[in-house]
């Protein structure tokens, strides 16, 4: 289901009478259980090209399937459906729900899916405590730090066992030891659970623990390498 | 919808929630709606009250729910368009069950003279213990007494004609009229009661004698004007018509209140149409108010809208959550306006005095008090309108949100 497949991905931004080319004819074969970084400046297309995978924007021209999946063809019914089961999302910033508390938060996305309030709590609870995050499962954003709340962020995204996690930046507005224990999380979740991870960063520090990086610049590909972790 | 069924707790909790951020907001915008159904309610209540009191005058005028006469007597009430005394199957239908009250009545244009002066007037022949549920006349006695019985021999005249005839409590008049031979019947009588009523006109035009003392001076004993029937709730007397229509003997015309007066059952009629249009109106100026409100519930959480479509909730139950956060606001505020009204309308049931602008009710044929009627239909109503239309008009700021794109209302700021 996870493996991921790009071919000839265009997209391109209006900005005044401007036109900004976000992706350019990108092709990207990911496959289940990779751990994949992409890095780039601002404005190489890594943030687009995430969101293009994840089918939270539609792509100008190209296919991008998912398994069997022809993500770029979904109507927004479908691809709701798709992220909700498929794949779990970190963002920079952090993004919580502000009326939840961080247990609540967690388990919204299983909420949605269906599953039964016992074995939600049950989940939600455990991944709070491997997160680091025990005894503040009543705490509502506004009272965790930001570490936390991006710990949060990413309990909700793996909570479910997503075949696919996409993270933007994550640790982006995080200290050098949260960053530290949010990429070993990672890397931990990828190797036992086999959940694959495209994660775009500036930082060298989480390149580290990427198998495969991926270089973008100006909306292209410019390096793709398999690296030790 | 199975979907909103499956997810109910998930939107409820985030609706909820959701309505608190901004207290002040909630609370100006839960101030109007509540205002607004107590407006609703309360208005309508009085009107109800005001519309009901000329419908019960006008009714107590004719008067009765149900009338049977001669077919020609509403044209020309003469004492010649008589009917027998209800007997037989007539007299088994009015003794029926039932909280009604019927009486024969005699009713014919006849000369009233004191001393002094003249009157042409209507003179009305009836049963006094019945009297009090057919026109309320024995509570509107300024002095001396009501009759007494069926044979009683005094006469009872209105406060405005008293004053014309220049006469007073005690002293004779002399009552002139025709029996079905054309023959002038007349007689005195003592003025033994003086009553004041809503409308001056009637207290000018009715004088009322004893049932059977009238018979004997017109020569028409056995004979009535008319039977009429007051039963519990004037805008329910249908079965009950068709039933006294059934029993009726032929030639004579059974009629129901609102095809004796068409003014009062047109009256009847657009009061209903009336409350729906208040209720409407009131709504229409509620609807801005909430409107605004979602609109800006939406725009202040368009990040966090694209950030819950991000993570897989359908465009369909952000709907559902946004009118659900609608409905909740609009729930609070229905029991708020209700509470209100009903707290303002209860102490208000002995009456509202609006004697200060007497003439103009009088005019309307109302009296100078008011007496609220909060009917099961009118706040069913007003609450129904109120959900309905406040969900109408909450779809198209739900349905946007449910349309914004993730990615750039997860970049918003």
């Amino acid at each position: 289901m996870s493996s991921i497949r790009c071919r000839q991905l265009c997209k391109t931004f209006k900005q005044g009478d401007e036109i900004i080319t976000g992706l350019d004819h990108i092709d990207l074969d990911i496959d289940e259980g990779e751990f994949v970084c992409l890095s780039g400046p601002s404005g190489s297309g890594k943030t687009t090209l995430l969101n293009a995978i994840g089918g939270l924007d539609t792509p100008d021209s190209g296919e991008i399937h998912m398994g069997n999946i022809r993500v770029d063809q979904l109507e927004r019914g479908p691809l709701a459906d798709m992220r909700l089961r498929h794949i779990g999302f970190v963002f920079q910033a952090y993004n919580l729900i502000p009326v939840l508390t961080a247990q609540e938060n967690v388990e919204f996305v299983m909420e949605v899916q269906g599953l039964a309030a016992a074995e939600r709590a049950q989940k939600a609870r455990a991944i709070l405590e491997e997160v680091g995050l025990e005894g503040m499962e009543d705490r509502r954003p506004a009272q965790l730090s930001g570490g936390q709340q991006q710990r949060v962020a990413v309990a909700r995204a793996i909570v479910s066992h997503p075949d696919l996690v996409l993270a933007d930046e994550p640790t982006a507005n995080l200290d050098s030891v949260s960053a530290g224990h949010l990429m070993g999380l990672f890397q931990e979740l990828n190797q036992h659970h086999r959940i694959t991870f495209v994660i775009s960063t500036h930082d060298k520090r989480v390149m580290r623990y990427a198998k495969r990086l991926i270089k973008m610049q100006d909306g292209k590909i410019i390096g793709d390498e398999a690296q030790e972790s | 919808m199975a979907r909103f069924s499956l997810h109910f707790k998930t939107i409820l909790t985030l609706s909820w929630r959701n309505l608190w951020r901004n207290r002040r907001r909630t609370a100006i915008m839960l101030g109007a709606i509540s205002v607004g159904v107590w407006a609703m309610i309360f208005m309508t209540a009085l009107m109800r009250g005001m519309v009901d009191d000329m419908l019960n005058q006008g009714i107590r005028n004719l008067p009765g729910h149900i009338q049977i006469q001669h077919p020609e007597f509403l044209d020309d009430p003469n004492v010649v368009n008589s009917i027998d005394e209800a007997h037989g199957d007539l007299l088994a239908a009015l003794k029926d069950d039932g909280g009604r009250v019927w009486a024969n009545r005699i009713r014919v244009p006849a000369v009233i003279a004191s001393e002094r002066e003249s009157r042409g007037v209507n003179l009305v022949g009836i049963e006094p213990l019945s009297e009090t549920h057919i026109t309320g006349l024995p509570g509107q006695i300024a002095a001396g007494r009501f009759l007494e019985s069926n044979d009683d021999k005094g006469l009872v005249i209105g406060a405005k004609l008293a004053e014309r005839l220049e006469t007073r409590l005690g002293k004779r008049v002399v009552v002139m009229s025709q029996d079905p031979d054309n023959n002038i019947a007349e007689r005195g009588f003592r003025v033994v009661g003086i009553y004041r009523a809503e409308l001056a006109a009637q207290e000018e035009f009715n004088v009322y004698a004893a049932r059977e003392t009238l018979q004997k001076l017109l020569k028409i004993e056995g004979r009535v004007s008319q039977i009429v029937l007051v039963d519990d709730d004037y805008r329910d007397v249908e079965a009950l018509y068709q039933r006294i229509a059934q029993a009726a003997p032929e030639g004579v015309e059974v009629k129901p209140w609102y095809e004796i007066d068409t003014y009062l059952a047109v009256m009847f009629n657009m009061m209903d149409g009336f409350v729906l249009v208040w209720v409407v109106i009131i709504f229409l100026a509620l609807s801005f108010g909430l409107v605004n409100t979602l609109v800006m519930a939406v725009f202040e959480r368009i990040r966090e809208i694209g950030l819950i479509q991000a993570l897989g909730m359908r465009p369909s139950l952000i709907v559902y959550q946004i009118l659900l956060e609608s409905l909740l606001l609009l729930l609070i505020g229905l029991f708020i306006g209700n509470l209100l009204a009903l707290i303002t309308i209860k102490p208000l049931e002995d009456g509202l005095d609006v004697s200060i602008v007497a003439e103009g009710m009088a005019m309307m044929g109302a009296g100078s008090v008011i007496y609220p009627s909060l009917t099961l239909y009118d706040v069913v109503l007003a609450n129904v309108v109120v959900v309905l239309l406040g969900i109408l008009t909450s779809i198209l700021p739900a349905w946007r949100a449910s349309q914004l794109d993730p990615v750039r209302a997860l970049n918003t700021h």
